[in-house]
């Protein structure tokens, strides 16, 4: 049997960063939009391929996200870039199409009563809800990527089975979507569980089309990014400065932070095309509009090597 | 059996650091009571391994100015290792006088991070250390080593696998029966810890081996991994991950028990560790240290009200 250790990596990683979305969406300060603005510029001009922008949600239901068109089209986007948006219905898609965006994402559960919190549906319905978005998305050829909650726990059921996750990807990847990101919601995963929830999607869906978005609530992502890293999952979702605490723990933290993630990729030799140094720049800058400590240890060290 | 499948320890030794080496690099002086105290508490939640104190001056290590009176007033659990601190023989002395069962010398694998924390080369270092070793032998008394900097070091920059293998073999020669490799900065990644692994199995056998991991960079769980699955099974943590890095300010040091705990649990490997207990010590010693818990696993427990 090959030993996880003498495994390889994968050459090249794309990092998906969500922190202008993601990460603000959980963070209690409402943020200017010129801020939200210059947020998303610096981090493209770091390097980051992938940069989530807003979400075209209600602003009733996200006040953060309020200013999603102003954002679109205040964004200087720059080339070979995407700024994908979440898009939770066709009316939030077609506004998004209005606003310049390019790319969509939406949002399933492998939890059935996650689901039913969240946006009062069962998964089934939320995916036939989707399937409007998926049309129209093809319709004007806009890739879109699909996300996946609670692959790993939910905080109302507890365990989630792997082979649900699987169905609900694949269905997911069926309708379309160019990537599945996996998302350990509440963070609770830890290396054995990532591992056995990833073999039962690669049955389902090609491990090139699948990404990892791990919550750092517990201390675990990096070990389970690794071991994602170890199966050959070549994308990775972080959030700059670790922003967007976890709805479900109070003070507790959410994302992982970007720098966190960069630092460990560029120490195993991985290719990311991000500049660390222009990354914690721009944590630094979100952090002080925050008036927030930075949650990426990274940032924090002050020794340089 | 979930862990054997995948090729990991089945069972793993936590080493607690925190009394030591996180209470050493806490700038709140702990009352001796509250030392004992805690560690009081660490005894009860199954660790097999914690480090009480360091022989060392009182005019160097302030914090540690009360080894005797801790050594002498902490309960000893049966089953539950109680290592000191003994940079030299006169500390050596005193630690058995005080009723040590066992002790820790302290090399590293750079030159230069050995003449600015000891003030001695690594060769004179090791010199001092045989002393200390040949006096443990003849009381029957286990050392452990430790090589710190073995990822990286603050004056020197990269450190290079051979040497830490040198540093690691000398000590493993003189009588230590385990050798702890940390990573003194944090700077460490799998990639680093992996290489560096590969060279000290070469002269030391896996199972005297232990990786002493800092979050400094948030790095530890994610080397603590790879460690392990390359078949190491001892590791250190700090309860709380007390102990800030004394090289990098404001930043943290030692990785969390809690955090570690929590990952070999789920990965299914036994440590014999109760993590609802070791949250609890944790808890207690940073309300006396009136601040909070680096660790996640704390964090989130506290906050939900549920474990």
């Amino acid at each position: 049997q090959v030993s996880a250790a003498a495994a390889t990596f994968p050459q090249r990683v794309k990092v998906v960063e969500v922190g202008p979305r993601d990460g603000l969406q959980n963070e209690k300060s409402v943020v200017p939009t010129a801020v939200k603005v210059a947020l998303i510029e610096m981090l493209a001009a770091a390097g980051l391929p992938v940069v989530e922008a807003t979400s075209f949600v209600s602003p009733r239901w996200v006040p953060q996200m309020a200013d999603h068109a102003e954002v679109m089209q205040g964004i200087t986007k720059l080339p070979g870039v995407s700024y994908p948006v979440l898009t939770p219905n066709l009316k939030g898609f077609q506004a998004a199409m209005a606003a310049g965006a390019k790319e969509v994402s939406i949002f399933g559960a492998a939890s059935e009563l996650f689901t039913k919190k969240n946006i009062n549906c069962s998964i089934e319905e939320s995916l036939e809800r989707f399937s409007e978005v998926m049309s129209a998305a093809r319709a004007a050829s806009v890739p879109v990527r699909g996300y996946v909650s609670c692959v790993l726990g939910c905080p109302y059921e507890g365990k989630i089975s792997p082979a649900k996750v699987a169905e609900v990807s694949k269905k997911m990847y069926s309708m379309g979507c160019y990537e599945i990101s996996l998302g350990d919601t509440i963070g609770v995963g830890t290396p054995g569980s990532m591992k056995e929830m990833l073999t039962a999607v690669m049955r389902e869906v090609p491990v090139g089309a699948l990404a990892v978005h791990c919550h750092d609530t517990y201390g675990q992502a990096l070990a389970n990014v690794l071991v994602a890293l170890q199966m050959g999952v070549s994308v990775v979702d972080a959030s700059v400065a670790g922003l967007g605490g976890c709805p479900y723990a109070q003070g507790a933290s959410g994302n992982v932070a970007t720098e966190d993630l960069v630092y460990m990729l560029h120490g195993l030799g991985i290719h990311t095309g991000v500049d660390l140094q222009k990354l914690m720049d721009a944590g630094t800058f979100i952090c002080n509009a925050l008036n927030r400590r930075t949650n990426s240890k990274v940032a924090q060290a002050a020794c340089r090597l | 059996q979930e862990s054997q499948a995948s090729g990991l320890p089945q069972y793993i030794k936590i080493v607690e650091v925190g009394p030591r080496d996180g209470l050493q690099n806490e700038k709140v002086i702990v009352p001796t009571d509250t030392k004992i105290e805690l560690i009081n508490r660490l005894s009860q939640t199954g660790l097999p391994a914690i480090e009480v104190t360091s022989f060392v001056s009182s005019k160097w290590v302030p914090q540690m100015a009360d080894h005797k009176e801790v050594m002498r007033g902490i309960e000893r659990h049966p089953g539950v290792r109680y290592p000191v601190l003994t940079p030299n023989l006169q500390g050596f002395h005193s630690a058995i006088a005080a009723g040590a069962t066992e002790v820790s010398v302290f090399g590293a694998a750079s030159e230069s991070f050995s003449k600015m924390n000891i003030n001695c080369s690594i060769e004179e270092s090791i010199e001092k250390f045989e002393e200390v070793a040949k006096s443990a032998r003849n009381v029957n008394i286990p050392v452990r080593g430790y090589v710190s900097c073995a990822l990286g070091c603050p004056y020197e920059g990269n450190i290079t696998p051979a040497k830490v293998a040198e540093v690691s073999k000398r000590l493993y020669g003189m009588g230590c029966y385990e050798i702890s490799l940390g990573d003194t900065i944090g700077v460490g990644t799998p990639g680093s810890m992996k290489r560096m692994l590969e060279a000290v199995m070469k002269e030391i056998p896996l199972s005297a081996l232990a990786v002493h991991c800092h979050d400094t960079y948030g790095q530890a769980l994610a080397n603590i991994l790879t460690a392990i699955q390359m078949g190491v099974a001892v590791v250190d943590s700090s309860v709380a991950g007390l102990g800030g890095c004394p090289y990098a300010k404001g930043a943290t040091g030692n990785v969390a028990t809690e955090d570690v705990i929590y990952m070999l649990n789920g990965l299914g490997i036994n440590t014999g560790v109760n993590l609802y207990a070791v949250m609890e010590a944790g808890n207690f010693i940073c309300t006396a240290l009136n601040k909070k818990t680096n660790s996640k696993v704390a964090q989130a427990s506290f906050n939900t009200g549920t474990i």
